[in-house]
């Protein structure tokens, strides 16, 4: 994918480089001229030195060709208006906001924009971990209305040596993926599951 | 000048007062007190409007004239609390004149198309991105286009340069 970043600070510089290194295309836009030449050196990524929210800047950065474009500058006015701009301007099929306040994600899904709130995932993260001990990771989904989490059997758990369609798991929920020794299953309702699994579960929070 | 507003009441004393608008008076929400928004706060608020001022500075509220009859709310107008504090809903005209293009996009786009005022004028300060205000579906006011437009016709009519050469 061809990926617009636009931003600063060491969010810009590892977020560019996680997409780098799987194997996107990035260009990046931020407007304080040493930071770009800073970004230069450290990142292949075509830098771009100006304000992102302003259409010529935005097409100097190649928009038009653009997959999506990432707003991840500190202010939330100026992440919404530059994936304005590229969507209703260049018609870039993709853009994310990052966003500081998380009454934002309802004003911005309103103008139609996405957005990802940090703040509010860390609230999510917190809450959900301090509930369930045994769950290493939960990440919350669309707008957080489907969580994915990620759990390990113990040796004495109730399910293992059960097979899924066996299980009664509760309303909205599915093991949508099993690791065994590393090794990545996509489980059918004949698949069983053995102690020290760990099991990928998509449910509604 | 309207009358039973004192001029430093705050927003909470104004909801709780009805506002019994009078034939013809509107109520006027400008965002933004700096050099243009005040002009436009005492300007309207001399006319007889009802009209609260949002800035983020209550340093900025130096600028309204002593005439000033309206409110005035201290808040980030991007957060959706401030409106509320202001009754942005209620508004008739909301006119954002922060001095950051992006903010009163945003603003703009809010009190439109979430809070349903009717009418929105925004102040931008980059004539290149007039269009996209228009995209967005707000009415726009440039003053670096207003006043070259004004140069440009003043020089037109001292000089007699036709239109046609102009362009």
């Amino acid at each position: 994918m061809r990926v617009l970043v636009v931003g600063g600070g060491k969010l810009l510089y590892f977020l560019s480089r996680s997409l780098m290194n799987s194997g996107h295309q990035i260009t990046i836009i931020n407007r304080n001229r040493e930071e770009c030449v800073r970004l230069s050196r450290k990142l292949s990524a075509v830098v771009v030195c100006g304000e992102g929210s302003t259409p010529a800047v935005l097409e100097e950065a190649g928009a038009y060709e653009a997959d999506a474009v990432l707003a991840v500058t500190p202010n939330d006015e100026d992440n919404l208006v530059i994936c304005q701009v590229a969507s209703v301007q260049f018609d870039v099929p993709r853009t994310l906001a990052l966003i500081n306040d998380p009454d934002h994600e309802e004003t911005f899904r309103g103008l139609g924009v996405t957005a990802i709130s940090p703040t509010q995932m860390l609230v999510r993260l917190l809450e959900q971990h301090m509930a369930f001990d045994d769950i290493e990771q939960l990440v919350p989904m669309v707008e957080g209305n489907i969580t994915v989490t990620e759990l390990s059997l113990d040796t004495n758990s109730p399910v293992a040596g059960m097979a899924l369609k066996d299980i009664p798991l509760p309303e909205g929920s599915l093991i949508a993926a099993i690791l065994r020794r590393g090794r990545p299953i996509i489980p059918g309702g004949m698949t069983v599951l053995r102690e020290r699994d760990r099991i990928v579960v998509v449910c509604l929070p | 000048m309207p009358k039973g507003h004192p001029s430093h009441s705050s927003a909470r004393e104004a909801r709780m007062e009805p506002r019994g608008r009078g034939e013809g008076e509107l109520f006027v929400v400008v965002v933004g007190c700096g050099r243009l928004g005040s002009i436009v706060a005492n300007r309207m608020s001399l006319l007889g409007h009802h009209v609260t001022v949002i800035d983020n500075r209550e340093a900025a509220f130096a600028s309204l004239s002593p005439d000033y009859s309206g409110f005035r709310v201290e808040g980030d107008a991007t957060e959706l609390a401030t409106l509320h504090d202001a009754d942005v809903r209620d508004a008739d005209v909301v006119v954002v004149a922060t001095e950051s293009d992006n903010i009163n996009l945003m603003v703009g786009q809010v009190a439109r198309k979430l809070l349903g005022v009717q009418r929105v004028i925004a102040r931008v300060s980059d004539p290149e991105r007039e269009d996209i205000f228009y995209d967005l579906g707000l009415e726009t006011i440039c003053p670096a286009t207003l006043v070259s437009d004004e140069i440009v016709e003043s020089l037109r009519r001292d000089h007699g340069i036709g239109r046609a050469q102009d362009r």
